[in-house]
């Protein structure tokens, strides 16, 4: 077990963690919460998956993945938007619906190879000690489109006009719409956008940050932990930076753990006792409870939480919220 | 269809045979409308009679099923609010359309064409201090909004419409949430910007104010004019009435005159936080007797909400309160309901009933767990419906039947059903919050006469409310808070409507916590910028004469403060019986720093 190493990979990993995260938190900042964010993953991973692999194209793929999230998150919004159903009922389907088709179109995918998306190291950045080993050396590119999206979405939500009709929308829909903002078209394109990027995620598990496809075990419920930690990063997308980084360090490290390793001197017990190991799978989705439960303590000090609107289907007319 | 009475010369805004329908409701019938340049145009109308749905035409949010819109002259077809918006048209609503964790430059800027991308709050925030400079509105463009209070959000509100260059502004119900003086405030804003060329709709039910602010009038019942731009010259307050409720309403209420029985609540140090964590009360003592109405006055959000809540036993606090020699602070609703409560919530449909449930069920919420509606595990609907249609007719409850779903009610039946239930239980104490808010004039009457009788049976009151000439007429005293802290006492008999509003915008302090039912001399009013002295004396002469029993002088240095200019007047209350002990045994500096 290496620090360095645990850290790098825990930014690459996390990578996709953040993808996500941002996704949902565009989609939940209009008021649409989107559950189905694994079923997204999964199908975009498998939509890259497939592509990649009969086209040869990375760039095909990556776009394979995003139009399908966006295509299963407009599902979502038509269920939701259109016909105002309760948004955790059609996110849990859309999570099964997702998963089901993934796996349906997936036969047969297992254990080909595949294009992917290459790895590079950053001139100049790279040669900062210790970070530039870390942030800027061999990682791969959607890794570095990470680094860019966090400050990009955070300038656009809260320092641009499309962004404060977007919060506007998720916190009073109703203000917003009588001053000329469309409800629903804000509504449909941010869902859509976060269908978008949840496909992207998968596409950055498949064909670039740990190639492969190996069924439902290509996501193994990092869809899940990227809904969390939306709460836990308080709608906010440098707070799923540093939420999406962690948990992919974690993961590494959990992974390590499993390793022939000496622990403290004694025979690492994740190694030989392999029941011990089930509690250590365990460990990711435990911490996301712990956090969801920080993060909603927070948000309850904190006046800045939940967007007031999230879950609400907008009705014109229906004063208030 | 109705003509106008007389043609002007050039309308801003002309309505005519306006109809809209919802599903099932008729709510404008052929209404015709017109608003002249420069003038304040009331629009009268009980809840539901259609002001609110003519006005959401005009600015765009519903579309009439026929009905032609001209707006200086030129005839308009609005398919969603922008469109009214680019016509000079907005609207003020009820309920502040407005971001709470924003900026007040943030919600000005939404749904504008600039700026194009880029927020640049910086350059708006100037443009937006020297907009509200031009109209006399005082307002920090870079606070946000949950920090503003009611009458600053209002102002936000007129900016954002004024910012988007509107000559013609709905103004729906806008002193409903203000203190008296912030209203005056806003009417003399509005009467500022009639007079720069802006077209006023003021939509009220309050028939004191349309008189003090409006040109002309239209009165709306039932989706039909009834009146049609009349001058507001030689109407009578009971014309108006009766034009907008369709009968005649009286206007004095059965209040008689009863001494005050035993104490039935007493209030010792209550504390308690809000749902932000912040100090909600701070050391609020007060006592309640039979027979006495107890009003609060308060701007909203000053500390009544969480006082009704501690009482009846929906929020933790520190403090004793007692009731009926028990303690039900931090006890269950339940507990404090055996004591004899009654609880008449401010949010009808959220925490006074639930709305999917029948007419029936809503009323035996109560008692479900005695006879004869239970017996032991089994609930008796024949008993329960019975004493539901009972109620129904004794309250006069407007349904088609007593399995009519809560939600289906209209505001005052819905209200009228909570009274049923509280009061039917025979209450020692009824805490009402706002109980007659948003209700018609008709229903209001109803409500105030039912808490009226409950008085003379007996039973102790504490009617929060946000309307001073509710309070007036009802209450025994009025206890004024302000941030939390009762900032005095007094008696309504005696006492002018704007010194408590002073009180109620922390100007002014007296009063004390648990006096009997006999308000202190009065220590001097706000305004008084010279020889409180002899207005001490004076008042205290006329306070005597009230009561048969005339207070003992308090030493003078504790009544009352040195004079001070007129804007700067703050005054400490003076101290209260317990204060008065707890100095004697703890010394003089006892509550050093603990008041302002």
């Amino acid at each position: 077990m290496n620090l360095d190493v645990i850290l790098r990979a825990g930014i690459s990993t996390g990578t996709i963690l953040l993808i996500a995260a941002i996704g949902e938190i565009l989609s939940e900042r209009s008021g649409i919460q989107n559950l189905g964010v694994e079923g997204m993953m999964l199908f975009g991973a498998m939509a890259a998956f497939k592509v990649s692999y009969e086209s040869g194209s990375v760039i095909l793929a990556l776009l394979a993945a995003i139009g399908a999230g966006g295509l299963l998150s407009l599902a979502h919004a038509l269920v939701t938007i259109h016909f105002q159903a309760d948004q955790t009922v059609s996110g849990l389907s859309l999570t099964f619906l997702g998963t089901g088709l993934a796996l349906v179109l997936g036969e047969g995918l297992t254990g080909l190879n595949t294009p992917t998306v290459p790895n590079a190291t950053i001139p100049l950045l790279s040669l900062i000690p210790w970070v530039g080993k870390i942030f800027f050396t061999d990682q791969n590119l959607l890794v570095y489109f990470g680094y860019l999206l966090i400050p990009a979405s955070w300038y656009f939500i809260f320092k641009t006009k499309p962004g404060l009709h977007l919060r506007a929308v998720g916190e009073n829909p109703a203000a917003a719409d009588t001053l000329g903002v469309n409800i629903y078209r804000t509504r449909y394109l941010y869902t859509f956008i976060g269908g978008c990027m949840a496909g992207l995620a998968g596409a950055s598990i498949s064909v670039a940050i740990s190639p492969g496809w190996y069924s439902n075990l290509t996501t193994s419920g990092q869809g899940w932990i990227a809904v969390a930690l939306v709460i836990f990063a308080q709608w906010n997308p440098t707070g799923a930076a540093v939420g999406g980084y962690l948990f992919g360090m974690l993961r590494r490290f959990m992974l390590d753990l499993q390793g022939p390793t000496m622990l403290l001197g004694y025979k690492n017990p994740f190694f030989y006792d392999h029941n011990l190991v089930f509690f250590l799978q365990m460990t990711p989705f435990v911490l996301t409870i712990i956090a969801l439960l920080w993060g909603s303590a927070r948000a309850r000090r904190k006046r800045l939480g939940a967007p007031a609107a999230l879950g609400v289907p907008y009705v014109r007319g229906e004063r208030g919220l | 269809m109705t003509l106008p009475t007389s043609i002007p010369e050039s309308p801003a805004v002309e309505m005519q045979d306006i109809v809209l329908r919802f599903p099932g409701v008729l709510a404008n019938d052929h209404v015709s409308f017109t608003l002249n340049k420069g003038e304040i145009h009331a629009l009268l109308g009980e809840n539901g009679a259609g002001k609110s749905s003519l006005m959401n035409v005009l600015t765009g949010l519903y579309k009439p099923q026929s009905g032609t819109i001209r707006v200086n002259s030129k005839k308009v077809v609005f398919n969603s609010p922008k469109d009214a918006i680019l016509s000079g048209i907005g609207m003020i609503h009820q309920h502040f359309m407005l971001v709470p964790n924003q900026s007040v430059t943030e919600n000005i800027l939404i749904g504008l064409d600039e700026p194009r991308f880029t927020l640049n709050l910086k350059k708006y925030d100037e443009k937006v201090r020297e907009l509200a400079a031009q109209f006399g509105l005082n307002i920090d463009p870079t606070a946000k909004i949950w920090q503003l209070s009611v009458g600053e959000q209002q102002r936000v509100e007129i900016l954002k419409i004024l910012y988007r260059g509107a000559n013609i502004l709905v103004l729906d119900e806008p002193t409903a949430v203000l203190a008296p003086q912030e209203a005056d405030e806003l009417i003399l804003t509005l009467r500022g910007m009639a007079a720069q060329g802006k077209s006023i709709v003021f939509i009220s039910h309050k028939l004191n104010e349309v008189r003090a602010v409006a040109d002309r009038l239209t009165i709306l019942r039932k989706g039909k004019t009834t009146a049609e731009g009349v001058p507001l010259e030689g109407l009578t307050k009971e014309k108006l009435a009766s034009l907008m409720v369709g009968r005649e309403v009286l206007f004095n209420l059965k209040k008689c005159d009863q001494e005050a029985g035993d104490t039935v609540l007493m209030l010792e140090d209550v504390s308690a936080m809000n749902n932000k964590d912040l100090p909600a009360l701070k050391n609020v003592s007060l006592c309640l007797k039979e027979g006495e109405i107890l009003g609060i006055a308060g701007v909203a959000g000053n500390g009544q909400s969480e006082l009704v809540e501690v009482i009846t036993g929906m929020r933790t606090c520190t403090g004793r309160i007692w009731m009926g020699g028990k303690n039900i602070a931090n006890k269950t609703p339940q507990f404090s309901i055996e004591q004899g409560l009654a609880h008449i919530p401010e949010d009808r449909v959220g925490v006074g009933t639930a709305p999917n449930l029948s007419i029936t069920k809503n009323v035996i919420m109560k008692n479900f767990e005695h006879e004869p509606i239970s017996h032991r595990w089994r609930l008796d609907y024949t008993a329960a419906n019975n004493q539901a249609k009972k109620l129904r007719e004794q309250y006069d409850i407007q349904s088609p039947s007593v399995e009519t779903q809560a939600r289906k009610l209209s505001g005052g039946n819905l209200q009228k059903l909570i009274l049923a239930r509280e009061l039917s239980s025979q209450p020692r104490l009824v805490v009402a919050m706002q109980p007659t808010r948003g209700l018609d004039v008709g229903a209001i009457e109803g409500v105030q006469q039912l808490l009226l009788n409950q008085r003379e049976q007996g039973c102790a009151i504490l009617l929060v409310s946000e309307d001073l000439d509710e309070l007036m007429d009802l209450s025994d005293r009025i206890a004024v808070m302000y941030e939390g802290e009762i900032v005095g006492i007094v008696n309504p008999k005696v006492t002018d409507i704007n010194t408590i509003g002073l009180m109620m915008t922390g100007m002014a302090r007296r009063g004390t916590a648990c006096d009997d039912g006999v308000f202190p001399p009065e220590a001097g009013q706000a305004d008084a910028d010279a020889g409180a002295q002899t207005g001490e004396t004076d008042e205290a002469a006329q306070a005597d004469a009230e009561t048969a029993t005339p207070e003992p002088p308090a030493p003078p240095e504790e009544e009352i403060e040195p004079a001070m200019p007129a804007e700067e007047a703050e005054y400490l209350p003076p101290e209260t019986e317990k204060e008065r002990i707890l100095r004697k045994v703890r010394g003089p500096d006892w509550n050093k720093g603990g008041r302002p």
